[in-house]
């Protein structure tokens, strides 16, 4: 509060004088200053109007949306049905049909949880229980098994919901481990540094699809005769480890910024290894790199995508599903614009929220 | 000295002070956690030895010299189906490097362009930037592999319709084709002539340094060894002949023979690829760039240096000090994505020993060798990284 009435008062007093410029100035200022910006401005207009215009036409003026793949073969423009025609099958994979109330209410608590937590007076302890809670309720909607709700199947999950999940429980798992693993390589014991340091850059060092074949093709070696883990809970697992490695290293970042003041006034108070972690130095460190945090959500969620490798129904796959189907073969550009937009959507949100949440950190 | 008498002063406090001794609590915790991680590792070996046996699965290497009876689409080497596993997955390995190698030229080129635009003073060049790096940064790797991939095989047209943008150069959903000079024994001397050129730059570079160390006269090497590098090889080309026949692609069938053939597996990975990390190569080289103050450049002028000058001497070591560590990890990702190879058929070294796995079904070895690969390509950019850090390491007093 103290802090920010200091700025205001501050960039008023050095706010600059109001210039008022015309348009005419400004195009001149802008694009046509010198010879050569003035090539290149002309060159990409160009650019945009042998390109704009021909994409709108194809996009939105000859675009069917509502149509049968019939009348999309003989129009020329983009044959969005393909999308509207098969949204419920994208959305949601092989959910069954009547259901599909159930992990469209998950996905909408999740956004109400993230659209709850981006403000930042929200971020208390209550915080941690909202989310615990809303995450139990998200996956018994999925599951279903209790108080009268059908019980549904891991391997039925699919689609959008699924995306979400794998990477957002595969998050939320992530992070306990991660720090763990950044204060056993910060640790001075040097078999357990030695371990984490292992375990961080095996995991760095190999492509997220190795482990997902690992996922796929070990982890039933790995487990005694009779026991089978579902195949979504083993990509899972594998989602987890991977980036336990990354947001150990953005946490070692975070504790290597904290001074050693901080960590001998802690000790000279008496506290423990445990305490002095918890109280003193892990609050500070965590709340310098929820940016980066934010980051490898972003990344988490569009690597989940690699998962259609391993035939996990997330929402890419339903989609090659879809364009699969004789029907409606050969409008892929369509279909893949449309997830690339929700991708997009929701990662555009994600990165511009880290990068508001890095300046208001930062000042 | 206090120590000790509280040692003495009890058998219960020795006993604590025992536990309490941050040293044998430290040991203690490292016997605990390397008892936790070898049980943990003895069962899951003793599960696996167990599952092999009953599926009755070989173990160890032996299937590399077996025949591995698959066809390649792609190799850089002579490969048939009856050559072994090894050999398949060694031409996996090149093929790998092969997209690393060209898609890291091709996103350095494409991002540096792309950051430079980002910082450029109009403001449509600036915006467009802009957008390019917002959108291509926030869509999956693989769903842009699968759009390019779906680009060639249902918006492109068939060979027989195939565009042709420039002469010689055919666009069409079996690839891209376009015209190579055809191969002549000259070629080979233009090469060994192009390497000797380098050398020789290089070595011209080092004297025209230490001369002017020595007596301060400058040396222009920039034009002599550009002329160097490009007239040694040109001389060569005309005294061999000067062979200018080009190898053309022609129609015949259903594709088109002769040129070079880019097939659209390794045309839609490399796109792909080079869109996406291009992205994250310019917001690096736009972060280099702002982070050199203007008083760096002023100063450089108020010695007295040429532009040129001001770029090689002033601007460019400090700003690659701050491009090239997060460049690397860059170029090592895109290394690592281009395994998504596998999703589109494009027969990297993943996909390889994906189809050994599904052969053989050694999944341990096959597993294990996917990453003990992409490991050494770490370690060795790793190696590189500490190398160059070291080098360019700000000497400080």
């Amino acid at each position: 509060m103290d802090k920010s009435g200091k700025n205001n008062i501050q960039s008023e007093g050095l706010k600059a004088p109001v210039v008022r410029i015309s348009a005419f100035q400004w195009i001149k200022t802008n694009l046509f200053n010198g010879v050569f910006n003035s090539i290149l401005t002309i060159l990409t207009l160009i650019f945009l109007y042998k390109v704009v215009p021909p994409f709108v036409k194809w996009a939105f003026i000859d675009s069917l949306w509502f149509s049968t793949a019939q009348a999309c073969r003989d129009g020329d423009g983009a044959c969005w049905s393909v999308v509207s025609s098969n949204i419920r099958f994208i959305m949601f994979g092989f959910y069954p049909h009547e259901l599909h109330w159930r992990p469209l209410l998950a996905m909408i608590i999740m956004v109400c949880l993230l659209v709850y937590t981006k403000n930042r007076n929200h971020w208390k302890k209550s915080l941690v229980y909202i989310w615990a809670a809303g995450l139990v309720i998200m996956g018994f909607l999925m599951k279903g098994g209790l108080f009268g709700l059908a019980n549904v199947e891991s391997d039925q999950w699919g689609g959008l919901p699924l995306t979400i999940m794998l990477s957002v429980f595969g998050m939320v798992a992530a992070y306990p481990l991660g720090i763990i693993l950044a204060l056993g390589r910060r640790s001075k014991m040097p078999t357990v540094r030695t371990v984490c340091i292992i375990y961080i850059e095996l995991i760095r060092g190999v492509p997220l699809i190795s482990l997902l074949f690992m996922s796929a093709v070990l982890f039933p070696l790995f487990l005694p005769e009779g026991i089978t883990i579902n195949k979504i809970i083993r990509a899972q697992a594998a989602i987890i480890m991977f980036t336990a490695a990354y947001i150990a290293e953005v946490v070692r970042g975070g504790l290597q910024a904290i001074t050693r003041g901080q960590y001998e006034a802690a000790e000279s108070l008496g506290l423990n290894y445990v305490q002095k972690m918890r109280l003193i130095i892990l609050p500070q460190a965590l709340k310098i790199v929820i940016p980066p945090t934010v980051g490898i959500l972003i990344s988490a969620f569009k690597d989940t995508s690699l998962v259609v490798i391993i035939a996990l129904y997330e929402i890419l796959k339903t989609t090659r599903t879809t364009l699969s189907d004789p029907a409606w073969m050969g409008f892929s550009p369509e279909a893949y614009i449309f997830v690339a937009l929700i991708y997009f959507v929701c990662c555009y949100s994600m990165s511009n929220y880290s990068r508001r949440l890095e300046r208001e950190l930062h000042s | 000295m206090q120590k000790s008498d509280i040692a003495n002063s009890g058998d219960y406090e020795q006993k604590n002070q025992f536990l309490n001794d941050p040293k044998i609590r430290s040991i203690l915790y490292q016997i605990l956690t390397i008892l936790m991680i070898g049980l943990l590792g003895y069962y899951l070996f003793s599960n696996t030895v167990q599952n092999l046996r009953r599926q009755s699965i070989a173990t160890g290497f032996d299937f590399f010299d077996k025949e591995a009876s698959f066809e390649i689409g792609e190799s850089l080497i002579s490969y048939s189906a009856a050559d072994s596993y090894g050999k398949a997955l060694f031409v996996g390995v090149l093929n790998t490097l092969k997209v690393a190698f060209i898609g890291i030229i091709l996103t350095v080129i494409l991002g540096t362009f792309l950051g430079i635009a980002r910082l450029s003073s109009n403001w449509l060049i600036s915006r467009l930037a802009a957008v390019y790096i917002e959108v291509t940064q926030d869509i999956p790797v693989l769903l842009q592999l699968f759009f390019w991939y779906s680009f060639f095989y249902d918006v492109l047209p068939s060979p027989r319709e195939a565009l042709e943008p420039v002469t010689g150069v055919f666009i069409s959903n079996r690839g891209l084709v376009f015209a190579v000079p055809e191969p002549h024994p000259a070629y080979k001397y233009v090469a060994a002539a192009f390497i000797i050129g380098c050398a020789a730059a290089w070595l011209l570079r080092r004297w025209a340094k230490k001369r002017q160390e020595r007596t301060g006269q400058i040396f222009p090497v920039f034009i002599s060894s550009t002329a160097i590098i490009i007239g040694l090889p040109f001389l060569t080309w005309l005294f061999s002949g000067a062979p200018h026949k080009m190898s053309i692609p022609e129609l015949s069938g259903f594709n088109f023979q002769g040129g070079i053939n880019v097939s659209p597996e390794f045309g839609a990975l490399l796109l792909g690829l080079i869109i996406y990390t291009a992205s994250f190569v310019a917001e690096i080289v736009r972060a280099g760039i702002q982070a050199i103050s203007r008083g760096q450049t002023e100063a450089a002028m108020s010695v007295g240096l040429r532009r040129g000058q001001i770029l090689n001497l002033v601007i460019l070591p400090q700003a690659l000090r701050v491009i090239i560590p997060p460049l690397t990890s860059q170029m090592l990702n895109l290394t690592k994505n281009s395994s998504l190879a596998v999703a589109i058929g494009f027969p990297d070294f993943v996909s390889v020993a994906s189809t050994t796995i599904n052969q053989t079904g050694q999944a341990i070895e096959g597993v294990t060798l996917i990453m003990v690969v992409y490991l050494c390509f770490s370690l060795l950019t790793s190696m590189f990284m500490n190398w160059y850090n070291k080098k360019m390491a700000l000497v400080e007093r």
